[in-house]
């Protein structure tokens, strides 16, 4: 029958396979939420959590903000990036991906892309919530720059470790601890370019960091795409 | 099984008197150093461990990598035995630092970007051993277990060039251990040649441990085998 | 339409498949038997492409795995006894991801034919999670012929699944091997197997030992026949 002939697959494009994939995982989230709340509930109990345990005075609390903020959300994308592969993993919907006649790497980037829309979209909550509560101004175009380079470079390698951490039985525990001894990089280049955009420093020294983020950035990307693979297939 | 090769047996000799003679070399052969005292002897031992260290896990990045593109199990054992030695090695380089800073700088524990990065390779490790334990199938297992090291094997290095050239308030303390840089002692002929021989010791103790791992594996490998066997 | 030659599977040293021989012709519906353990599922995700062989030969509709096998997924259409399906995402949003990941053109029209074939139009709307075990099923199948594959593989689909859902589970089997594709389906329950199959495969110990077609079983009962079979 004609009707059904047009029903045969083409060759979907690479493209159009990773907004497919990070479209199916905004439309889930934006019903269910459930991801987004446990990661922004979580970062605003982590900054109330430093405030106690860190007395600080208001000099000192300047100098710690790229600090404290980067731990939370650090802390916060383990989360985002466990929950969102564990959603794939328990239905067997990783099966359902890999049946399709697309790249693998389109589920890569397809995730990717979406974990870092949680992450970027918590970070942008919890910057006036901070600078709110410690009255600190955190509107610094720099500073989000650095966020979106540091987060990228996170989920990168996180979208990777994650998919396998999920294979393993100790799932749960096993992402942050395979995460942060590698994505300690970016914490450092993060943190440091950060500072010097809050304190308004001479660019020629906030340089260094911000390319050794975007370097990470590259060369993890990069490595994720080629490995990726060995991961997902059996 | 075969018996161990004569080579191997004479690798084991060859490694004890290795460091036997190391050991003469730092603490009795070399010089003491003049600022620091008997504890600088630390040094040769630190270095030597560190060194081989680095490389053993570059290698075991390298082995994985082999292991990927080759699909042969043999590979994922070595890489195994290459990851545990150097876990081992670059305990013994954090202990050692840690001896020698108490008395030098007062402190157990300095972030200079040698030790810090030692001990975020010791997590890594440490990561890649609860990420092995917790997979069955040995394909997986090894897959995994490659991929691993390859993240961690690139990470690292950026780790230690991110930690020396970012982290202003602890300076490069040890970075004076370092005999190219211009540091805290320059070396006499007689240091020279204990830190050398250091080396080689190591890297000549790295190769046996790791040979013997490597055939402790094989006979594992095949005892699973019997097993198997057994139970069909 | 499904070619397999010799296929050996194993995992790490255990051995799985021994070296299989397996043949469909278009338009077959094969039952595949055999004991818990036996190898079905494992057999059925190599042909999947989910797995792949250690050894051997697997083709299907004239492209082999696994070097060609994203051409044999755009033909392959896979029912798991898991729904492979998105919880928070309606049968509609399922369908209409699943289309796309597949390149089908036509997409919005195809599923509304789609929910029509697996009796689920009036539920388009709503999410998944709320349905029960049986219409998750429909809906899974539903996305397993939405591409309008060729070949059909089913691993125990009547799962978890009441006397009501079978029964509905029956009728779309039905239709759906009334259309002419090639089904292979595992299935531990013969009752089910013994109506819609046209071949009975019995895989036990790591190979298809048996394979007798519909006509040649005549009046004998499936059970009694794959008891026998298994004991001999």
């Amino acid at each position: 029958m004609a009707a059904t002939l047009s029903h045969r697959p083409s060759k979907a494009s690479l493209m159009k396979a990773v907004l497919a994939i990070t479209g199916k995982d905004l439309a889930a989230e934006f019903r269910s939420r459930e991801i987004f709340s446990a990661m922004l509930v979580f970062s605003l109990l982590v900054i109330l959590i430093f405030n106690f345990a860190l007395e600080l005075d208001i000099a000192t609390r300047q100098s710690v903000t790229a600090g404290v903020l980067w731990v939370t959300f650090a802390f916060a994308g383990t989360l985002g990036l466990n929950r969102s592969m564990a959603v794939e993993k328990d239905r067997g919907c990783l099966d359902g991906l890999l049946l399709a006649p697309v790249d693998r790497s389109a589920i890569y980037f397809g995730k990717v892309l979406s974990n870092l829309v949680f992450m970027l979209i918590v970070e942008v909550i919890v910057l006036p919530v901070y600078a709110f509560l410690y009255n600190v101004n955190l509107f610094n175009v720099g500073l989000l720059l650095v966020i979106l380079l540091g987060s990228i470079g996170y989920t990168a390698v996180g979208t990777l470790l994650a998919s396998m951490a999920i294979q393993a039985r100790t799932r749960d525990v096993l992402l942050p601890i395979l995460l942060f001894p590698v994505a300690v990089p970016v914490l450092i280049a993060a943190v440091k370019a950060s500072e010097g955009f809050l304190a308004a420093n001479d660019f020629s020294t906030i340089y260094a960091p911000l390319s050794l983020l975007i370097g990470y950035d590259v060369i993890f990307i990069a490595i994720a795409y080629m490995v990726f693979d060995y991961v997902v297939e059996e | 099984m075969r018996s161990k090769p004569l080579t191997l047996k004479i690798l084991d000799i060859a490694s004890l008197l290795a460091l036997a003679v190391a050991t003469y070399l730092a603490l009795i052969y070399a010089p003491e150093e003049a600022t620091m005292g008997q504890v600088q002897r630390v040094f040769y031992f630190h270095i030597g461990t560190a060194w081989t260290g680095l490389l053993g896990f570059v290698f075991a990045a390298g082995l994985g990598v082999v292991y990927l593109i080759k699909q042969d199990l043999k590979w994922d054992i070595a890489e195994v035995a290459a990851v545990e030695i150097s876990a081992v090695f670059f305990f013994i380089t954090i202990l050692l630092g840690s001896i020698w800073a108490r008395p030098i700088w007062n402190t157990w524990w300095t972030w200079d970007p040698r030790l810090t990065t030692a001990a975020i390779t010791e997590l890594i490790y440490a990561a890649y051993f609860m990420l092995r334990e917790g997979i069955e199938d040995p394909d997986r297992r090894a897959r995994f277990g490659a991929v691993y090291t390859l993240v961690g094997g690139l990470s690292a290095p950026i780790t230690f060039f991110s930690i020396r050239l970012f982290r202003t308030i602890h300076p490069v303390v040890i970075g004076s251990g370092d005999p190219g840089a211009t540091g805290a002692f320059a070396m006499t002929s007689g240091m020279l040649l204990a830190f050398f021989f250091a080396l080689f010791t190591f890297t000549l103790i790295f190769v046996d441990l790791f040979w013997n791992r490597v055939r402790m594996g094989q006979l594992a490998a095949k005892v699973e085998q019997l097993k198997i066997n057994l139970m069909h | 339409m499904i070619t397999v030659h010799n296929l050996v599977k194993r995992y790490g040293m255990k051995t799985v498949l021994r070296g299989l021989d397996f043949e469909v012709q278009a338009g077959e519906f094969v039952a595949l038997l055999g004991p818990n353990g036996a190898g079905k599922t494992t057999f059925l995700r190599i042909l999947a492409s989910l797995s792949r062989p250690s050894l051997g030969e697997v083709s299907i509709a004239g492209y082999r795995l696994p070097g060609q096998a994203a051409a044999v997924r755009t033909r392959l259409g896979v029912v798991s006894h898991l729904p492979l399906l998105y919880g928070d995402l309606t049968a509609e949003e399922n369908l209409r991801f699943f289309g796309r990941m597949y390149g089908v053109s036509t997409v919005e029209p195809r599923i509304r034919e789609v929910l029509e074939m697996v009796g689920l139009a009036p539920r388009r709307r709503d999410l998944v999670r709320t349905f029960s075990r049986g219409m998750q099923q429909r809906l899974a199948i539903g996305r397993a012929v939405f591409h309008d594959p060729d070949v059909m593989l089913f691993d125990e689909p009547y799962t978890g699944l009441d006397q009501d859902a079978s029964a509905m589970l029956d009728d779309v089997l039905r239709s759906v091997a009334a259309s002419g594709r090639t089904v292979v389906m595992t299935s531990h329950d013969l009752m089910h197997a013994e109506e819609l199959a046209s071949r009975f495969d019995i895989l036990s110990r790591g190979v298809i030992g048996t394979s007798v077609t519909r006509k040649q079983l005549g009046k004998t009962n499936l059970l009694a026949y794959y008891k026998r079979a298994l004991l001999g």
